[in-house]
């Protein structure tokens, strides 16, 4: 059983939600980045996604694409990102993601990518522009190495939830109307249908993950889903305090858990 | 309808974008078969655009290049300008079929930005149009014919606040407002059926051109040059001819600077070697650096200034029916000049790389043989951009543009 799937049952077991948090490796430098998911685990995190820096993040909303933007600037590469979390690995047992691009697995080379994320221990990789149409020159890797496809539904996937989440073990990932991170302002209303909606339609954990911003949001949809995730709002933190990482513990323990 | 062209194309887009472009496939599979719509397209093109466009004898250049004979297709003389409006109307028209209202569009330098504001306009349909900040300073008369045309100009400061960002801009707005929006895209890149979808509407001009050096000719040339960014309107007058291989396909990329300089648009030509990657929705050939992010292309034609190339023209070169060769900015300048003062036309900066080309080849090949230039657009656009070039003595090239 691998990580996200034991991290799953767990919770539920103990009839708890998934807190998923997110942060962009490399900002605002590779070094503090250590630091910060230590504190986003120490905060209450139950899995970590770690954003690759890309250039053209074309599904990010615009806190998130600032914040690859800074990460570049401050020379991250994709060996660094791979160093980073070989060195959280050593740190933490709890689930560990990439939340990256097509084009970075690409160029980088898809069985050595994904070999080498199997080598630092992710667990499983996010990848907001390969869908179920283009996952084949992708997937027989993933399982050749054990690295967990996260499949993402979004509003317009309707029927399509049993063949983006055939062959995927780890959970699925919910995004908004908007599709892209970031918080949306209409869409809160419909959130629980669409949810029920999903969960009919697969037997995965189904996490949900956008504009959340503070411990009501939190509340408010974890009665509906298995787990949260959080991005926008800690990459906000992170900017606003300079990467402080004990900031961010605190945050992120108030944010979770009120 | 096939997604790929070989090894490149598909659909890299959120999964959010699925239903959509199937639901544009389908629409798209419709009514390129359906007779009132086609007959409502030629009409447009007539009537509206003004085709069809010459294929003119450039005797004057055929003489002063001692070689081939040169036919020009005058996209140029098109409505707007350029080729840019065929791809527009079919796509506006498409969009009314599918019961949109409102559409948006990418644009770099600003003519598919202009086109597409000029199609809103004629059938009352809201546009945005999503630009880089960078090509807003720039270019502020294209703005302002956009905004004379009734469409909203979006300044994007994402990223290197160029053609790629607004692209991924345009994009993102798609995902937010997809039930009543269409998406306009520009060129024949973006996931599919967009790459098809917009050669199709672009054949037009290598139909006509088929048609017309067959009256004039009796045969078919030996050469078709033009000019390609992401490639639309050499793909345009290729497909027609991509089965007749006796007729030489040349595309020509912007080598601005040089390849060596590292400021360029070269993709394809193997002295630059673009890497497999994925941009805006396709898997193609693009610039990028060994940790996967897109390198800004330069040239001095905006049109050019594009990090990747459509799929189709990747494939092309991979199954070498058409090869791609490379144009500096410099010699790009050489062509502005040339046509101008010789055959009394001032084509666009990019349709200038297609006529350098032509420049070097025409001498080396002989009287009877014939080369047709798509001249894809006119250089009313570029003078400003040129004035202090050649003001100056043609000096300060590298002060141009960028």
């Amino acid at each position: 059983m691998n990580r996200i799937e034991a991290t799953f049952m767990k919770l539920k077991k103990e009839g708890k939600k998934a807190h998923i948090s997110f942060l962009t490796a490399g900002d605002p430098s590779i070094d503090q980045s250590f630091e910060l998911v230590k504190a986003l685990i120490e905060g209450g995190s139950d899995i970590v996604e770690i954003g690759v820096p890309y250039s053209d993040p074309l599904a990010d909303g615009p806190v998130i694409q600032a914040a690859s933007t800074r990460a570049l600037a401050s020379g991250v590469t994709v060996e660094q990102v791979f160093e980073l979390a070989a060195r959280c690995r050593t740190a933490t047992d709890i689930p560990m993601l990439f939340l990256m691009y097509a084009n970075t697995l690409m160029v980088y080379g898809v069985e050595r990518f994904i070999a080498r994320c199997s080598m630092v221990g992710i667990d499983g990789l996010i990848i907001p522009d390969i869908p179920y149409e283009e996952r084949e020159g992708i997937l027989p890797y993933m399982k050749k190495y054990g690295v967990e496809m996260i499949p993402l539904v979004a509003p317009t996937s309707k029927d399509r939830v049993p063949l983006i989440t055939s062959e995927c073990n780890g959970f699925v990932y919910c995004v908004s109307s908007l599709g892209v991170t970031g918080r949306t302002s209409e869409f809160a209303n419909d959130i629980e249908d669409y949810i029920k909606d999903v969960k009919s339609q697969t037997s995965l954990p189904v996490a949900i993950g956008f504009g959340i911003t503070d411990y009501e949001d939190v509340k408010r949809l974890e009665s509906v889903a298995d787990g949260v995730i959080v991005g926008s709002a800690i990459v906000k933190e992170i900017e606003r305090s300079n990467g402080d990482a004990a900031t961010l513990k605190t945050f992120v323990s108030k944010l979770f858990f009120g | 309808m096939n997604k790929n062209f070989g090894r490149f194309g598909g659909q890299y887009v959120p999964e959010a974008l699925m239903y959509p472009l199937k639901e544009l496939e389908a629409a798209f599979d419709k009514y390129s078969k359906d007779e009132d719509f086609i007959k409502e397209y030629r009409y447009y093109l007539k009537e509206y655009v003004g085709r069809e466009t010459p294929l003119y004898l450039a005797q004057r250049l055929t003489e002063t290049l001692k070689g081939a004979k040169i036919y020009l297709k005058r996209e140029d003389l098109n409505h707007t300008g350029a080729h840019k409006i065929n791809n527009v109307l079919g796509q506006i028209l498409l969009a009314k079929r599918m019961g949109k209202k409102k559409v948006i569009a990418e644009t770099g330098a600003g003519q598919h930005g202009v086109a597409t504001a000029t199609g809103a306009a004629l059938f009352g349909m809201e546009c945005t149009v999503f630009m880089g900040e960078e090509d807003v300073q720039r270019q502020q008369l294209n703005v302002f014919r956009m905004e004379l045309l009734g469409a909203k100009v979006v300044t994007v400061t994402s990223g290197t606040s160029t053609l790629k960002d607004a692209t991924n801009e345009a994009i993102r707005e798609w995902v937010r407002t997809v039930e009543d929006t269409f998406y306009v895209i520009g060129s024949v890149v973006g996931p599919h059926p967009y790459p098809t979808m917009v050669r199709d509407f672009q054949r037009v001009i290598g139909d006509e051109t088929r048609r017309q050096i067959l009256e004039k000719e009796g045969r078919l040339p030996d050469k078709i040059i033009a000019c390609v960014g992401g490639g639309s309107n050499a793909m345009g007058i290729f497909y027609p001819f991509v089965e007749d291989l006796k007729v030489d396909l040349i595309g020509i990329e912007a080598a601005g600077l040089g390849v060596e300089s590292g400021k360029h648009a070269v993709v394809l030509n193997k002295a630059a070697g673009g890497t497999l990657g994925v941009l805006h929705g396709m898997k193609t050939m693009l610039l990028t650096d060994e940790n996967g992010n897109i390198i800004p292309a330069h040239s001095i034609s905006a049109g050019l200034d594009y990090p990747g190339v459509g799929p189709e023209h990747a494939y092309l070169q991979d199954v070498k029916r058409a090869t791609y060769e490379m144009i500096t900015d410099q010699e790009a300048l050489d062509g502005f000049e040339m046509l101008s003062k010789i055959e009394g036309i001032i084509p666009a900066l990019e349709s200038s790389h297609a006529i350098a080309y032509a420049m070097k080849i025409a001498p080396t090949m002989k009287p009877e043989e014939i080369i047709v230039i798509n001249l894809s657009g006119r250089g009313d656009k570029d003078t400003h951009t040129v004035m202090d070039y050649f003001r100056d003595g043609k000096t300060g090239l590298e002060k141009l543009n960028k």
